[in-house]
């Protein structure tokens, strides 16, 4: 797609926007969203936090450049429309994004907002500008970019090293809201101030966090809602049963799981749920540089003693999705298709062949009955991690590995894998957007440092690049798929299942939408009302 | 007596002083910090951003400086700012503690009310049926788990009456608090009346088997006089002491039940403040919870005097 034909379609998505976003005479004005949040974030600066604890009751607060359209399930590149910026372009050479911005859009302190904030946004997460987060958690997305620049007060560039169309899908994650130049970072831990349908309120920690209508927004007639109460209830039995009894009009999105959902439905029959994947996977990491993991044979073993319908049927009742790295379809948009996952060793539906394969690997090795291989399996003590960690020991006991259980509080959990203090390890990756350019580079890159298991292979990094460089999308998703089967085939970290879970609402919530592929992108609750 | 009390006040300074040290050595033993847990969300540890987070809140100085750094800015009645809110400790911690305060309060009430005159009514009539339901009542409230009643009592509101006595808001009047409390202290204070119900009676057994009480008898005291004025009189002490215990504890032991019913209380905030590894705030809680617990022991201890004449307190 050249540069005409982007702007061509991001002026599309403009009109799909205004039409979708115009007075809809349904739809009722008034009413607070009562939600009952599951733990209280470290703080309320989306940029700063990697949980979507934060992103969910501060989303609101804010507006990205561009966003996912809240009302489509699915993200994707065709589902991002503007939202501060009123359209973008692209260079010929694809490796300039111009940005024509909103006028006449205010702060919620009434300052107005202008490229410098955008300018200023960027600065700060390529950690460019004296002013300093705290923590930058998403540092590595903009790695591609070498500035941003501004003409004006209502144009601003995102200038790369090379081209990277899937940057708008970055861009329009709920992680990427624009922040304001006026105020510090530290102030925006705890009053976040931004351009968005709600103003913050309060944040009590552990106790609530309330939002309100902000009545200046710039999207005309919106929000419906006149504010959003978060109640902080990290006991999840006690949550659930507020819900039943009334207390909470919405779940926390995607904290129901599958057997509690039962009782959800069996004791609140007029809940309206949805169960959808959370694009978060379960992964089994293996330290490739520690003896005997430094053994092809003994990876692949491992490998190929997963039975993955085992997983999911235990700890999901069927209800969780088996892919490669990316989030397998429909759901998901550049997942593996059935029929190439199939002729991965190890995803084939003959469990008991492959672990004969796998047991004579492990012959080879020099394991056998009489002489098992002896590992501890490593894992954050959170039932999340703990439970599938439980099943893989028992998987692994088919092919001579005596594994132990070795929890690890969640303290010092990411700081144990980082230095490679594991042999075997349970892990929980979650992706913010449905797209390659975050999930290859974050962890799969050589060097990188979600990159546990230290897998590093140039030539397929070339690939990496090829296909965030290529805006052909078909050509791109050929490219993503013979990488995530190399991924895979390499046993570079073996994904196990994808979580599905689900979100309640009373009947009279209307305007909710759950999207199938990021729990990251859906918060901003401007479309949302009250029928009661 | 004025001597006594001065020795009593220097053996509790010494107590807390104590305390401090073993709190702060405790919490930099446990492994990870506050940079750590921020970082566990990212999923990974950025050593540069660590060191600096490490660097602005002080964990880089030595730990006898940090230690002295903490009881210099408790004796200023500075207790620094919470690690993760970044508000001062005072704002967090002060505005918890009469939650729990209420919540302890009424709980303790529940269990006096309902364990002493019951632990009497027990001993009195021994061995009848009366008796054993009362000490298989009070065997029960012993052996139930707190989080597995406090969620009963919620499945059981949720099923008959459609509403959650759960802390939602702040109670605007005195008669809201007293509802809102209410059902989560009947929780916590069940098992507590169960323990003093069961002192109370074999307190009260011992009491009742002795010369003066056959002499009162004898005398044509009422059975009222007797149990309740000579008998339960002197086998209150034991119970006062666990009344003490109960006390204190409930200051700081209310976690289970501050979880269950959502009450934004000391002990779910100390908990959660372990999790952060949040310095400042759990060494000042842990530090006011001492206090309470040192100054209840000082006040159970003079009550002793001033229910048994034989006590006296001197040098």
């Amino acid at each position: 797609m050249n540069g005409n034909h982007r702007s061509r379609a991001a002026s599309l998505a403009l009109l799909c926007a205004l039409f979708l976003t115009g007075p809809a005479s349904a739809q009722k004005q008034g009413g607070v969203l009562r939600m009952y949040h599951r733990d209280s974030p470290a703080s309320a600066s989306i940029h700063e936090e990697a949980t979507y604890s934060t992103v969910i009751p501060f989303m609101g607060v804010f507006n990205n450049l561009v966003m996912y359209r809240q009302d489509a399930a699915q993200n994707s590149l065709s589902s991002i429309v503007p939202d501060l910026a009123a359209s973008w372009t692209w260079n010929a050479a694809n490796n300039r994004l111009t940005f024509k911005l909103r006028e006449g859009v205010k702060w919620h302190d009434g300052k107005p907002f202008s490229a410098k904030d955008v300018k200023c946004t960027f600065d700060m997460l390529m950690d460019k500008s004296s002013a300093k987060f705290r923590k930058n958690p998403r540092k590595t997305w903009y790695e591609n970019v070498t500035e941003v620049t501004t003409n004006g007060d209502f144009e601003a560039t995102f200038n790369l090293k090379r081209p990277q169309p899937a940057l708008l899908a970055l861009l329009a994650s709920g992680y990427t809201p624009v922040y304001p130049c006026h105020v510090s970072p530290a102030e925006m831990r705890t009053r976040p101030i931004g351009t968005g349908p709600f103003k913050f309120v309060e944040f009590k920690t552990n106790e609530s966090i309330k939002v309100t209508r902000n009545p200046d927004y710039w999207k005309k007639g919106r929000p419906y809602l006149d504010g959003i109460e978060y109640t902080i209830i990290p006991n999840r039995s006690t949550a659930i049963l507020a819900f039943i009894a009334g207390k909470f009009d919405m779940t926390f999105p995607t904290e129901v799981s599958i057997p509690l959902l039962k009782d959800v439905k069996s004791q609140a029959p007029k809940a309206v749920c949805e169960v959808a994947p959370t694009n978060v996977n379960a992964n089994l990491i293996v330290n490739r540089d520690t003896p005997p993991f430094d053994h092809p044979d003994v990876r692949k073993a491992m490998e190929l003693a997963l039975d993955r319908k085992a997983f999911v049927g235990i700890l999901f009742e069927g209800q969780a999705d088996i892919g490669g790295s990316m989030l397998p379809p429909p759901q998901g948009v550049w997942g593996l298709p059935p029929e190439i996952l199939r002729t991965i060793p190890g995803y084939g539906p003959d469990v008991a062949r492959n672990r004969d394969e796998a047991r004579s690997l492990m012959r080879k090795a020099g394991y056998g009955p009489d002489k098992p291989l002896k590992i501890k399996v490593s894992t954050r003590n959170i039932p999340v991690y703990r439970d599938p960690a439980v099943i893989l020991i028992d998987q692994l006991k088919q092919i001579y590995i005596d594994a132990e259980l070795d929890v690890v509080e969640t303290a010092n959990w990411f700081s144990k894998v980082a230095r490679k203090d594991y042999s075997v390890g349970l892990n929980l990756t979650g992706n913010a957007v449905d797209d390659p350019d975050q999930g290859f580079y974050e962890n799969y890159a050589c060097g990188s440092e979600r990159n546990y298991t230290n897998y590093c292979n140039r030539d397929l990094e070339k690939l990496f690049d090829r296909q965030s460089m290529e805006s052909d999308l078909d050509k791109r998703r050929k490219l993503v798929w013979e990488i995530d089967k190399r991924l895979q085939e390499d046993v570079a970290r073996p994904i196990i299942y994808h979580f599905r879970a689900g979100t309640c609402w009373q009947p009279y919530v209307k305007g909710v939408t759950i999207m199938v592929n990021s729990s990251y992108n859906g918060y901003r609750y401007e479309d949302v009302w009250l029928d009661r | 007596m004025i001597s006594y009390l001065v020795r009593r006040f220097l053996l509790m300074l010494l107590t807390l002083a104590g305390i401090s040290v073993i709190i702060f050595a405790l919490l930099r033993i446990v492994p990870g910090n506050i940079a750590d847990i921020l970082a566990d969300a990212a999923g990974f540890v950025n050593p540069a951003e660590k060191a600096k987070l490490e660097a602005d809140l002080g964990l880089d100085k030595p730990v006898a400086v940090q230690y002295a750094a903490w009881i210099g800015g408790l004796a200023r009645g500075d207790l620094g700012y919470s690690y993760v809110s970044e508000k001062p400790a005072k704002d967090e911690i002060l505005p918890r503690i009469p939650i729990t305060a209420r919540l302890a309060g009424l709980a303790l009430v529940f269990s006096i009310a309902l364990g002493v005159p019951l632990g009497v009514v027990s001993a009195v009539r021994q061995n009848t049926g009366l008796d054993y339901a009362l000490r298989l009542l009070s065997l029960s409230g012993l052996s139930m788990p707190a989080f597995w009643l406090g969620l009963l009592i919620l499945m059981a509101f949720v099923a008959g009456t459609g509403t959650m006595p759960i802390y939602s808001e702040a109670p605007k009047s005195m008669l809201d608090s007293i509802l809102m409390y209410a059902v989560p202290a009947a929780a916590v204070g069940f098992r507590s009346s169960a323990l003093i119900m069961r002192l109370t009676r074999s307190s009260m057994l011992e009491v009742l088997r002795q010369d003066y009480i056959r002499t009162a008898r004898s005398k044509g005291a009422s059975e009222n006089a007797i149990n309740y004025h000579h008998a339960l009189r002197n086998a209150a002490l034991p119970v006062i002491t666990v009344i003490g215990i109960e006390a204190a504890f409930l200051v700081g032991g209310l976690i289970v039940t501050e979880t269950v019913f959502n009450i934004p209380g000391v002990a779910r905030f100390l908990v959660e403040a372990i999790r952060w590894r949040d310095y400042p705030i759990v060494q000042n809680l842990v530090m006011f919870i001492a206090v309470v617990v040192v100054l209840v022991n000082f006040a159970v201890d003079m009550l002793y005097a001033a229910l048994d004449p034989r006590i006296k307190y001197s040098d």
